[in-house]
């Protein structure tokens, strides 16, 4: 359970001549929570943004599962089972549920019923509302379908944006109860967190991004004790 | 509810809208057989219209509303579908008469006719042909128009909202005036129109003597926009409907899904522009003949206005709308052009009490505001009613006189109302008459209603 699926090698991104990320390279072992953290614009969403393919990279390289996946397009790299959470939940608001779920599972052509068994079996909530609209939902509802409609494609791994973003303390617990559930049923994650104390709770390794370079990295409980992580990400 | 019984309860609805469809074909058919066709040329001239519009308005709602890309190019697509089925449909022995300013056409072919040679010649073997012929050739001109959709979407489908719009609108005054090239002559006939290819009266069954026996022009339109419009919504319901109402929510959220928005932007410009060019084709059977100068961007803002007008999003919605759209300006407002719609005597009653109702109505309604408002003396709300006294007014002098002419009754008002009216609904409706509903829903949900009704009733009991 320690092969790497994940392998990126001194990637930068830039966006017309501003360089978000400067050459970060980290490995995701198979079967792992990975977590990136850092402040606003340290390069952590350009960074998950570069491996699903939606931007190009400007140098440096990705590899899944051993292969190279650098100017791959998200259509390819979904088919190879990577997919995001994208940041701010970005559900389809005036689809249903159900319809957002299958959207999901686009590129698949085989039988989804029972992939949608399993994703209202992990979130109840969401089988309850499965004929409504998806913009009707709350916002932790909102961001639960957002990750269940990323499983549908069913991914090897599952790259989340900021999960916990403008959520109430308590729901992020329970984000976070999922995001724990959804790697005992064996999928790896990678996580992008400014929840630095819940995502190092999570996580098994965490990498610190400062201003588009890895400052830090370490285990999760490493990190949750290292001075300088404290005294910027803990407020301690 | 498990997806099991939805599935079945769905099914059961599209046999429904099946033999619903059926039944307003066969009521087409017997319609157009038992009504004099002309002394109810308006109806009929209506209805026709208002199944092209139909038709068109489905095929732009499908790339406006459901892809949401906003393209303003349907009058090209239409006109590149109409010229291709008159071209290929002329009969060779008229060619020359048609063409006669350019000696003649380059394509001396007709895909009807060979096609009744083909299976005979005349009688029913040749009405097969006839038939055959004509729907390869309004598939032909579904295709050319996709052609060009292919051809264009290249560049211009990497603009967005606005800009896609200008460029697709300027595609269409482009195709209008090149066409309309005096080069082109030999195929196009420049700025002339093109006629004498089969029409919807050519459908028609005729026996031997020439009269006809089964007039089938009304129901041929109605039987293409169905078709088209089916096919539709089995290409929206599918799984590449998701992805194009996916594209349309949020780029990002559909590119992260791994769907292809280049591709599926293509595809369904194309295929829109392919029922386009069918819609074209149709519109020219409907008029006679086709001529590029009617492909005018009027054109496309009326079936924008009737996609607005239906909800954008809903396929029901236009086609619903369509019919009114047509229904309204080309049928039951008629009487507004002419000036003397209120001179027979219950035409004349009819007016004088509309005209009190409205003034009693206008009145109410805005008294009824002021005292919202919190206006309770009579200084605060003789204003209110001075609208409604003065058509009071007009009304009694009307009923007085008995011979004066009814004001603004002429030619051309009929449009006026038509545009207040329109003003009306988009205020009313926000979101057009259906939002993003299909007729589907709307039954689906009076259903719940009807079922939540009892439930209600029992939880008061209990209480």
């Amino acid at each position: 359970m320690s092969d790497v699926i994940l392998s990126i090698k001194d990637l930068k991104v830039s966006y017309g001549g501003i360089e978000a990320v400067k050459g970060i390279s980290f490995d995701v072992k198979q079967g792992e929570i990975v977590t990136l953290i850092g402040a606003n614009g340290a390069g952590k969403s350009s960074t998950l943004r570069a491996i699903a393919g939606l931007v190009k990279p400007s140098g440096g390289s990705i590899s899944f599962e051993g292969e190279d996946i650098t100017a791959a397009d998200p259509t390819e790299i979904v088919k190879r089972g990577v997919t995001l959470v994208p940041e701010g939940r970005r559900i389809f608001a005036d689809l249903t549920v159900l319809e957002n779920l299958k959207i999901g599972a686009y590129l698949r052509h085989d039988d989804l019923k029972d992939d949608i068994e399993w994703v209202y079996s992990l979130f109840p909530r969401l089988k309850e509302r499965s004929w409504q609209p998806g913009g009707t939902l709350s916002g932790g509802e909102q961001q639960m379908l957002a990750v269940a409609r990323a499983l549908m494609s069913r991914p090897k791994l599952i790259m989340m944006d900021e999960p916990s973003l403008g959520l109430a303390p308590i729901i992020v617990r329970g984000i976070f109860d999922i995001i724990r559930e959804i790697h005992r049923q064996g999928v790896t994650i990678l996580l992008i967190e400014q929840n630095a104390n819940m995502a190092l709770q999570t996580a098994d390794t965490g990498y610190v991004l400062e201003t588009g370079r890895i400052g830090l990295s370490g285990t999760g409980a490493e990190l949750l004790s290292n001075e300088d992580v404290k005294r910027a990400y803990l407020g301690s | 509810m498990s997806a099991v019984t939805l599935e079945k309860k769905s099914k059961k609805g599209s046999a429904l809208a099946f033999l619903g469809v059926l039944a307003i074909l066969a009521l087409v058919i017997v319609l157009e057989n038992t009504l004099n066709p002309n002394k109810n040329i308006i109806v009929f001239t209506a209805l026709k219209k208002g199944a092209v519009y139909a038709l068109v308005a489905a095929s732009m709602n499908l790339l406006n509303g459901f892809t949401g890309l906003f393209s303003l190019g349907q009058a090209g697509f239409m006109l590149l579908g109409g010229y291709t089925f008159a071209i290929l449909t002329i009969p060779v022995a008229e060619r020359a008469n048609v063409y006669y300013i350019f000696d003649g056409s380059a394509i001396n072919f007709s895909l009807t006719e060979a096609m009744q040679n083909l299976f005979g010649g005349s009688g029913v073997g040749g009405a097969v042909g006839f038939v055959i012929g004509a729907i390869i050739a309004l598939i032909c001109a579904g295709l050319v128009a996709a052609f060009f959709a292919w051809l264009i979407g290249l560049p211009v489908l990497k603009l967005k909202s606005d800009y896609l719009a200008i460029a697709t609108l300027g595609f269409a005054e482009i195709i209008r005036a090149i066409f309309q090239w005096e080069a082109l002559g030999k195929i196009t006939n420049g700025a002339n129109a093109l006629k004498n290819f089969p029409t919807l009266a050519s459908f028609n069954i005729t026996n031997s003597n020439g009269e006809i026996v089964l007039r089938l022009s009304t129901f041929v339109a109605f039987a293409v926009a169905a078709i088209c419009i089916w096919l539709m919504v089995l290409l929206i319901n599918s799984s590449y409907g998701r992805a194009f109402k996916a594209i349309r929510e949020d780029e990002v959220a559909a590119e992260a899904m791994g769907i292809n928005l280049a591709k599926h932007k293509r595809m369904s410009f194309i295929i829109s522009s392919f029922f386009a060019g069918i819609g074209g084709a149709l519109l020219a059977m409907f008029m006679n003949q086709v001529q590029a100068k009617t492909f005018t961007s009027t054109m496309t803002y009326e079936i924008l206005l009737i996609v607005v007008l239906g909800g954008i999003g809903s396929i029901s919605g236009s086609t619903i709308a369509a019919f009114l759209y047509m229904a309204c300006s080309e049928w039951w407002l008629r009487f507004l052009d002419v000036p003397t719609s209120f001179k027979t005597a219950g035409g004349y009653w009819a007016f004088v009490i509309i005209l009190a109702l409205l003034a009693v109505g206008i009145t109410a309604l805005l008294v009824l505001r002021r005292r919202k408002a919190g206006a309770r003396k009579f200084s605060e709300m003789w204003s209110a009613c001075v609208l409604g006294v003065v058509i009071l007014g007009y009304d009694i002098y009307y009923y007085v006189s008995a011979t004066a002419k009814v004001p603004f009754l002429n030619s051309g008002f009929r449009m006026v109302v038509f545009s207040v009216i329109i003003m009306v609904v988009v205020l009313f409706f926000r979101k057009g008459l259906f939002g993003d509903k299909e007729l589907s829903d709307v039954f689906r949900s009076i259903g719940r209603i009807k079922k939540a009704a009892p439930a209600k009733s029992e939880g008061g009991a209990a209480k």
